[in-house]
C-alpha cells in the first residue's frame, strides 16, 4: 500500500473553508445517499430476488390447483368463481410468507446499522437524526413497495393467463379485484416498516426478528371478532386488513358479525406504516449510540 | 459545489470556526461517571493530544461533542454551535472514532459514497480522499475483508470526505504499519498547518510526543492537564512530577555514592566503569556536591524526564484497571 503527500493537496483544501459555504440541507440527499446504502448491501439483491420467484411459484402452484379441477366449460354459474381466481392469484400462505421476508428486510436494514456501530458514523455525518430516519424508511418503503407490485402483479397475471383458458379469469376492471391486487403489494412496504420500526427500537438482530415475528402473526391470532372491540382491534392487524382487501367477492363469503371494511383495511395499512416510522424516529432522536 | 471549490489559503488559526469548547462536560451511567466535569479549548491550526489512560473517559468526550450521547451535565460546542443542531455534519467536523464503526457487507467506496452523498458533497471527494488515505485499488472490495490498518485508512478518507475545518480522531494509530503511522502523523501535521483543528486521543504518550502541539490529559474522567507538550514534559521534572535526576561518571563511584546518598538522593550503579544513575537530586547541585568534596567528574548528565514518565506520574492514581492490582 503505497500513500502519496503531494496527492494530499487535492484531497484536502488550503484552509479550513467548509463551514463557511454549507449548502442549504435537502431531504432528497438523504434518500439519495440511503438508495446507495440499500443497494449496496450485496445480499439484498439476492433475498429479494429468491423471495419474489418463492412468492410467484406458491401462488402459481394454488392457480395450477384450480385450472386442474375446473372442467373445459369453466366454472358452473353461481360458483363465486371471482372470489376463486383472486385468491388463487395470492394466496395467504404466499401473504404470510411476504410478511416474514418483507418485516425480516425491514429489522435489518436499521439492526445492521445499529449492531455494527455504522449509526455513529451515520450519524456523526448526519447530525439530524430524525431525517436519517425518515429518508431510511421511505427508500425502504419505496423499494418494498416496488416488490410487492412485481409479486403481486406478476402472480395476478400468470394466474389469470392459465385460469383464462378454463373461462374462470378475471381482470383488474372486475369489481373488487384492483384492491385485492393493490393490497397484497402493499402488504411488502407495510410489514417492511413495522420490521424497521421494531428494529430500531429493539436494536438486536435475533430479538427483532422474533418481536416482528410475535406482532405480525401471534397478535393478530389472539383477537377474535365475536365481540365489537376484538373485532376492531383484529381488523386492525395487518394480516387480517390483507384478508379483507383480498376478499374480492364479499357475497359467496360466510362473513362474521361485525365485519371489516375495505377503508378500515387500508387506514389499518397506513396507520402501522405511519407509527412504525414516528416511532422510530423518535427513539432514534432522543437514545444515545 | 461551491463549498468544494478551493479558495486561496486562509490566514490560518484564530478563527472560532474550528474551536471546541468542552465546560463543565459530564455523563453519568448509572453511579460509573465516565466524564467528569470536564472543561478545556482546543484551537485551530494545532494538533491536539487528547491523552489518558484506558477507560479515562477519551472516546466518551469525544462522542459527547459529536452529540451521539446526550451529556448528564455541561456543554461541548463545535465553532460556537453544539455539533446535532447541524443539519449535515460533514463539512464542519471530519471524525474517525472507531474504525469498526462501519458495514462490512458494503465496499469501501459504496460507504464513503452514501456519505458524501447525504452531505451533498460531489463525487469526486470519494475518488480523492481514497486515493489520499492510499485505498483506491481496494475501494471495490467489501468493507468486512479489509485489515484493522485499511478501516484506520477508510475512516481516515471519511473523515476527510468534506473537507471540515474540525478533525476529531480516537485511536487512528492502532492497527497501522509503521509506514502508516509516520503518514497519519504527516497528515496531521499537515492539516494543522492548512488551519484545522486537529484533535488526536490516543492512551500512549510516546504517539504524541512528535505530533501534538498541546495536550489534553484526563484520567478517571477528570481533567489532570490542558497546556503545551513542552509545559506538561516539564512538569516531569517538577515537584507534581517524577523526581529529578541525572546520569553520572566519576573515578570514586563509591565516595561520590556516599555523599549523594546522605544528601538525599538515591543512586543505583549505571552502565559501565564507574557510572551512576542518580535520582533525586538535579544535575547542578550533584555537581556541586561533588566539587566540594574534590571527587573528579568524568560525565554528568540531566536525566530530562520523557513526556512518557510525566504522563506516567501523573496518571498513575487515575487508571481505573492497573494491571497486577488489589484482587
Amino acid at each position: 500500500m503505497t500513500t502519496s503527500t503531494t496527492t494530499g493537496s487535492t484531497a484536502t483544501g488550503s484552509a479550513a473553508t467548509g463551514a463557511a459555504t454549507d449548502p442549504r440541507p435537502r431531504f432528497g440527499d438523504l434518500l439519495a445517499a440511503e438508495w446507495i446504502r440499500f443497494r449496496s448491501l450485496r445480499p439484498m439483491p439476492w433475498v429479494l430476488g429468491a423471495g419474489a420467484l418463492v412468492l410467484v411459484a406458491v401462488n402459481l402452484n394454488a392457480a395450477r390447483y384450480t385450472y386442474q379441477h375446473t372442467g373445459p366449460d369453466g366454472p358452473p354459474p353461481g360458483s363465486g368463481y371471482v372470489g376463486v381466481a383472486v385468491n388463487v392469484s395470492f394466496t395467504g400462505m404466499s401473504a404470510n410468507l411476504l410478511m416474514l421476508l418483507a418485516g425480516g428486510v425491514g429489522a435489518a436494514v436499521i439492526v445492521g446499522e445499529y449492531t455494527t456501530g455504522m449509526i455513529r458514523t451515520t450519524f456523526a455525518a448526519v447530525p439530524d437524526r430524525r431525517a436519517v430516519l425518515l429518508a431510511k424508511a421511505g427508500v425502504l418503503a419505496v423499494v418494498m413497495l416496488g416488490f410487492g407490485v412485481l409479486v403481486s402483479g406478476v402472480s395476478f397475471g400468470l394466474a389469470q393467463a392459465l385460469l383464462g383458458r378454463r373461462h374462470a379469469g378475471v381482470s383488474l376492471a372486475d369489481p373488487g379485484v384492483l384492491h385485492a391486487v393493490a393490497g397484497a403489494a402493499a402488504l411488502a412496504p407495510v410489514c417492511a416498516l413495522i420490521g424497521f420500526g421494531l428494529g430500531t427500537l429493539v436494536r438486536h438482530a435475533a430479538a427483532s426478528v422474533v418481536t416482528t415475528v410475535l406482532v405480525l402473526f401471534l397478535l393478530p391470532a389472539s383477537f377474535n371478532e365475536d365481540h365489537r372491540w376484538s373485532a376492531a382491534i383484529a381488523h386492525a392487524m395487518p394480516f387480517t386488513a390483507w384478508r379483507r382487501l383480498a376478499e374480492a367477492d364479499p357475497t359467496h363469503v360466510l362473513q362474521p358479525p361485525y365485519p371489516a371494511t375495505v377503508t378500515g383495511s387500508w387506514l389499518a395499512f397506513a396507520g402501522w406504516a405511519v407509527a412504525s416510522v414516528l416511532a422510530a424516529a423518535a427513539v432514534a432522536h432522543r437514545r444515545d449510540v | 459545489m461551491s463549498a468544494l471549490v478551493r479558495c486561496a489559503a486562509r490566514p490560518s488559526g484564530g478563527t472560532v470556526d474550528g474551536m471546541i469548547e468542552v465546560h463543565r462536560l459530564t455523563k453519568r451511567y448509572g453511579r460509573t461517571t465516565a466524564v467528569d466535569d470536564l472543561t478545556f479549548t482546543v484551537h485551530p491550526g494545532q494538533v491536539t493530544g487528547f491523552l489518558g489512560p484506558n477507560g479515562a473517559g477519551k472516546s466518551t468526550a469525544l462522542r459527547l461533542i459529536l452529540g451521539l450521547i446526550e451529556p448528564t451535565g455541561g456543554t461541548a460546542t463545535v465553532g460556537g454551535r453544539p455539533f446535532r443542531e447541524r443539519p449535515r455534519g460533514l463539512r464542519h467536523v471530519g471524525a474517525l472514532l472507531d474504525a469498526g464503526d462501519v458495514h462490512g457487507g458494503r465496499s469501501g467506496r459504496a460507504h464513503l459514497w452514501a456519505l458524501a452523498r447525504g452531505n451533498a458533497l460531489p463525487r469526486g471527494r470519494v475518488d480523492a480522499v481514497l486515493e489520499e488515505v492510499g485505498l483506491a485499488g481496494a475501494a471495490g472490495r467489501r468493507i468486512a475483508g479489509y485489515s484493522l490498518g485499511m478501516k484506520q485508512r477508510l475512516g481516515i478518507a471519511a473523515a476527510l470526505l468534506g473537507d471540515p475545518p474540525v478533525l476529531l480522531f480516537d485511536e487512528p494509530l492502532n492497527g497501522l504499519d509503521p509506514e502508516g503511522v509516520r503518514w497519519v502523523r504527516g497528515l496531521f501535521r499537515r492539516l494543522a498547518a492548512e488551519g484545522r483543528t486537529v484533535f488526536v486521543s490516543s492512551h500512549l504518550m510516546s504517539e504524541m510526543e512528535h505530533t501534538a502541539d498541546r495536550l489534553v490529559v484526563i484520567g478517571r474522567g477528570r481533567l489532570i492537564a490542558a497546556e503545551t507538550v513542552t509545559e506538561f514534559a516539564a512538569r516531569g521534572a517538577g515537584p507534581d512530577g517524577a523526581r529529578p535526576g541525572a546520569s553520572v561518571r566519576t573515578t570514586e563511584p563509591g565516595a561520590l555514592a556516599d555523599v549523594l546518598t546522605a544528601a538525599g538522593a538515591a543512586v543505583a550503579p549505571g552502565d559501565g566503569e564507574g557510572a551512576l544513575v542518580v535520582t533525586g537530586l538535579d544535575a547542578a547541585r550533584i555537581g556541586a556536591l561533588a566539587l566540594d568534596h574534590r571527587i573528579p567528574l568524568l560525565e554528568l548528565t540531566a536525566r530530562t524526564a520523557s513526556l512518557e514518565e510525566a504522563f506516567m506520574a501523573l496518571t498513575a492514581d487515575r487508571v481505573d484497571h492497573p494491571a497486577g492490582g488489589a484482587r
